[in-house]
């Protein structure tokens, strides 16, 4: 019975340790080539430790993108913000406060998600131009608000469509508004549907690459664009791309890594029910 | 309100100055962004370009505007939506020839810059051909600031002596060692992504046309379905038989690594790859490298060029100018092109900068007939360019000469270069 | 009364904003496209300061799909279908799986989790470069057997030129026809425990389609002139895998967090009544995440429809056998200029991704009538 037991554990953490490894082979693969020189680098090698470790590609890279990253912070941060506040507000009229079409709207609101982001590149470039917003941040953080709000507000209804209305009814009995109930009971009941949706939101304009190459000026640049011409021109050094790839993505996976558990915990509490 | 005053400023400058009458160097203050898809290795070579112009016109704020990736469709996409959407850069890169004057010629969107290649006197010191090349009979809408060659043969030497061979001079020679290589493991030549067999066809193209028939297809003279035109799909698939199968999901760097370590033994490549290996793989030209015209494209030159041109209202006309001014300089010139990698346009650049493999490129380019590349725009409209890519995947596909042939033709009356 | 209906008020009104930019930024672009995507807007000229467009009714979308020079839509097309639909499965299944072994609560549980959660915050660009060095047929996942001793293994990841399941895009109907017919008679048996007249008109609709295929055969009107083979090329595979990498850690934090969200209560009963591991997961834990599947499923295929800048890191502008739509839009409106050309593939390409969302709206609208 025990040795049973044993080899279902053991074949248990072997699968689980099979799967690690296929999900962390691209890691180590970026490490190991961000930490090779230039000329080192071929295919037929790819796997191998570095004869000699040169960490300079890292300070090469990170000088090269620094200015990207103060703007994908500020882009990211701001436009995370404003899609999730909206959302969440949207969330809490399309479950709580439906009106007649309200479930039609909410449905021409999905369909937003849909849109290919390079189907509109042309008229959203002309209405922000028009807008006076093109070249700047504003306008990039505009757009990302825009058309994070479907997402943001598909997961805070189906989010509060768990609250017990009886419960917003007995709050109203008591006097409270519109606002007041969202601000006094909504607001701190989702907690983790804020976590959820920053997060989404985060990676996603965090990751964005097109938008951000086409609205913003040069010296507005966020962090992908930063990256593309690292790893562009005819001859590239792959080391450089491969360092700044890694440091690309540790603002992002700091988060995961500290907020993994919540963003869980918030999943389970948005979507489980509908 | 500060956007206002600069327009104003710009107009009563523009008033006062006359559009071509080039300012006082030192009078030039403001802004200037340049756009090009110049970054990584080539980075350098434009910074140095800046360099020339910031110390010529210190007043002027260069805004390098880079968009890179994606062979350059990037760049485009951001060019065109700017344009679209009225904010054209000062000055953006384009290769030369019908890539610009198709897409942007056509549509009315460049200054003439006829007056400003007379007065500078560049109507001398380009290569006549070239100049051609660049205008209609309206004006000449850019100014070259580089030559690359694309019908190039790299290799190994001393791999060569290791497999008991020469550089082929023909197509028939390469064909006839190409065999043995094959046998011992080697492939014969090394292809990479799509592009490259792009770059490839119009080599073998040439070899098999000649440079009169080549220029003729393009006039719309010769059809690409006819017996020619279907040669040279036949010959091009008989030399495609010995390149590496996993060519499309390799650079063309990995293709040039082949070639370096010996896994194969020549590659059709853009001068660009003596900068790969002379400077990122340490290898001496001459010795560590070598390199012929492609094989049947002796005393032929198929050149690119990457070349900048003036849109019309631009924000920043005088620095624009004086930008453009600097390119077509020799100074600029050859503060640009060693680094670059590639040659002057100019016909009087100093040679003591450039490298081995430079000087004789330039020697080449002096005495060579020059005719123009397709996979790198000079030739053909960007429609076509487009189109051709399918077709080249429909012949990687089904290796039918007679059918591609058709398919090339439909698509050349469609884009108006057959008749 | 009075204080509802300002609250109501205050509701609309505090949707209001969204519902303007939602207005222009979706619906008035996509009216934009559509108008577009009828005119001629391409060719010499198309980038004149104030393009000439005439109008020419649906003939962008006739030839894209009949024209013989768009045979490349076509394969991009039958590429993106089977690339959501190995997406769909494999994120989902592979999510699935990861979460039903983290939810015995192995050791190292969070660090587990933090593995398979962090390819997602990666950007495309990052995962596409060193996928295409784990995928090169000279390197990376091909020659790790030889560290132990085996030979390299040959499959060409992201330029293999195998197709199978191929078929000529001229029976298009035909094929159709017969896709119809499985589907109908697939919802005809899964009705068929529910009620039984609805049941069978399902597989009357679904046995005459296949008939009407079958009979038809060769006298059915055919889409094209020339045979046209398309089908799933094998060079998708390698960014299949890619994909689904970066994606079954987001649906294994969904089933994750579903499988915490079940009481211990249910799970013990179930196991009480002798229920084993498999059981309980297949009869009872999956079927109750419903909802989280049909989230997972409209997250995954708006991702893949959508997806862009990953193959276009991998394989690059000109690759045939791994074309996506979204890629060939990109291409034909930036690099050919045929603006007119790229907005029609734009909009089938919209129209496919909404398909998506009917079986979200269908439970939708059937909860609110049970309700």
């Amino acid at each position: 019975m025990k040795s049973k037991v044993n080899i279902k554990t053991v074949s248990y953490y072997a699968t689980l340790g099979i799967l690690v490894i296929f999900f962390l082979m691209p890691a180590y693969m970026a490490v190991v080539t961000a930490l090779k020189q230039p000329g080192d680098i071929t295919l037929p090698t790819s796997w191998d430790l570095p004869a000699t470790l040169n960490w300079a590609s890292f300070s090469e890279a990170f000088a090269m993108l620094r200015p990207n990253l103060v703007n994908s912070f500020i882009l990211t941060i701001c436009a995370t913000a404003g899609s999730t506040i909206l959302g969440s507000l949207n969330g809490y009229v399309f479950s709580k406060w439906k009106f007649k079409g309200s479930e039609i709207i909410f449905t021409l609101f999905l369909f937003g998600m849909f849109i290919p982001y390079q189907v509109i590149l042309i008229p959203l470039f002309q209405t922000l131009r028009a807008m006076n917003l093109y070249g700047g941040l504003p306008g990039l953080i505009l757009a990302h608000i825009v058309y994070g709000l479907p997402i943001t507000s598909l997961i805070f209804r189906n989010f509060y469509a768990q609250i017990p209305d009886s419960l917003i009814e007995s709050a109203r009995l008591d006097g409270a508004g519109f606002f007041s109930v969202y601000l006094k009971l909504v607001f701190p009941l989702s907690i983790p549907g804020f976590v959820v949706t920053s997060l989404w939101q985060f990676t996603q304009i965090w990751n964005e690459f097109l938008w951000a190459i086409t609205l913003t000026r040069h010296s507005e640049n966020p962090i992908t664009v930063g990256l593309a011409n690292l790893a562009g021109g005819q001859a590239v050094s792959w080391n450089l791309p491969m360092a700044g790839s890694i440091m690309a993505a540790l603002p992002v996976l700091c988060i995961y890594i500290f907020l993994g558990r919540y963003f869980i915990r918030g999943l389970l509490a948005g979507s489980v029910k509908e | 309100m500060k956007k206002l005053f600069k327009m104003v400023a710009a107009l009563t400058a523009l008033c006062f100055l006359g559009i071509f009458q080039t300012a006082q160097a030192k009078d030039l203050t403001g802004e200037l962004e340049i756009f090009s898809w110049w970054a990584g290795d080539e980075g350098p070579a434009l910074e140095a370009l800046i360099d020339v112009y910031k110390k010529e016109h210190p007043g002027v704020e260069v805004i390098n505007a880079t968009v890179t990736g994606g062979s350059g469709v990037n760049a485009k996409a951001v060019l065109k939506t700017r344009m679209l959407g009225g904010n054209p850069p000062d000055s953006f890169q384009v290769h030369a020839g019908q890539e610009l004057i198709g897409t942007w010629v056509m549509a009315d969107r460049m200054e003439d810059l006829t007056p400003l290649f007379e007065e500078q006197g560049w109507m001398s010191v380009f290569p006549e051909g070239l100049i051609k090349l660049i205008g209609t009979d309206k004006g000449i809408w850019s100014v070259p600031v580089n030559i690359h060659r694309s019908n190039v043969m790299w290799y190994i030497p001393s791999k060569l002596k290791e497999f008991g061979i020469e550089a082929p001079k023909t197509w028939d020679d390469f064909l006839k060692v190409a065999p043995m290589l094959k046998e011992k493991g080697i492939v014969p030549l090394a292809l990479a992504q799509n592009w490259t067999a792009n770059h490839l066809w119009e080599s073998v193209a040439l070899a098999s046309l000649g440079a009169k028939k080549w220029d003729a297809l393009w006039s719309g003279e010769l059809a690409f379905d006819s017996p020619e035109g279907v040669a040279v799909w036949e010959l091009f698939g008989k030399v495609l038989e010995y390149t590496n199968d996993d060519a499309s999901s390799l650079s063309w760097q990995q293709a040039t690594d082949m070639v370096v370590d010996g896994r194969a033994a020549f590659n059709v490549m853009g001068d660009w790859a003596a900068g790969y290996l002379s400077t990122t793989k340490g290898l001496a030209p001459g010795t560590g490298f070598g390199w012929e015209a492609s094989p049947g494209t002796g005393g032929e030159f198929m050149f690119l060029a990457d070349s900048f041109g003036l849109p019309k209202g631009v924000k920043n006309l005088d620095n624009a100018k004086a930008w453009l001014v600097t390119l077509g300089s020799k100074e600029g010139s050859d503060a640009f092109n060693p680094l670059k990698g590639s040659i002057s346009a100019r016909t009087d650049s100093d040679l003591s900068k450039y490298n081995d493999y430079a000087k004789s490129a330039a020697a080449d380019f002096a005495k060579d007939t020059i005719v123009g590349s397709l996979a790198h725009g000079v030739t053909a409209n960007e429609g076509f360019m487009n189109d051709f890519a399918s077709v080249m995947e429909m012949f990687l596909k089904s290796k039918n000469a007679q059918m591609t042939a058709k398919a090339a033709q439909q698509i050349a009356v469609k884009n108006g270069i057959a008749k | 009364m009075r204080e509802v209906s300002r609250d109501r008020i205050k509701a609309f009104l505090t949707l209001l904003p969204s519902i303007v930019l939602i207005g222009i930024f979706v619906y008035g672009f996509i009216g934009n496209t559509i108008w577009i995507s009828l005119t001629d807007w391409g060719g010499v000229a198309a980038l004149a300061e104030h393009p000439v467009k005439h109008f020419i009714g649906i003939q962008n979308y006739v030839d894209l799909f009949t024209g013989f020079l768009e045979g490349r839509f076509r394969q991009d097309m039958v590429n993106a279908v089977f690339y959501s639909v190995s997406l769909l499965a494999g994120a989902v299944g592979l999510g699935m799986f990861i979460a039903i072994l983290l939810d015995r609560k192995p050791k190292g549980e969070d660090f587990l989790r933090t593995v398979f959660l962090y390819p997602m915050s990666l950007s495309f660009i990052v995962s596409g470069t060193i996928w295409r060095w784990m995928l090169a047929p000279q390197g990376g996942v091909n020659i790790l057997p030889t560290y132990a001793g085996f030979k390299p293994l040959t499959f060409k990841w992201l330029s293999a030129k195998t197709t199978v399941l191929a078929f000529n895009w001229q029976n298009l109907l035909q094929i159709g026809l017969y896709l119809v017919a499985v589907i109908t008679i697939i919802i005809g048996f899964i009705v068929y425990r529910n009620s039984r007249s609805k049941s069978v008109k399902w597989l009357a609709i679904g046995a005459l389609s296949g008939l009407t295929a079958w009979i038809g055969g060769d006298m059915l009107p055919k889409a094209l002139i020339l045979e046209e083979i398309h089908g799933f090329n094998l060079a998708t595979l390698g960014i299949i895998m890619a994909t689904i990498w970066q994606y079954s850690g987001y649906t294994m934090a969904l089933y994750l967090a579903g499988f915490n969200g079940i009481s211990q209560d249910l799970h013990d009963a179930a196991m009480l009544d002798g229920a084993s591991t498999s059981a309980y997961y297949t009869h009872i834990a999956i079927p109750m995440l419903k909802p989280i599947t049909i989230s997972a499923v409209i997250i995954l295929s708006h991702i893949s429809l959508k997806m862009f800048d990953l193959i276009f890191s991998m394989t690059g502008p000109d690759n045939a056998e791994t074309g996506h739509p979204a890629l060939n839009m990109y291409l034909t409106t930036f690099r050919a200029n045929e603006f007119a050309r790229g907005a029609s593939i734009a909009i089938v390409l919209f129209l496919l991704a909404a398909t998506f969302i009917i079986p979200y709206l269908i439970t939708q609208y059937k909860q609110r009538r049970t309700r």
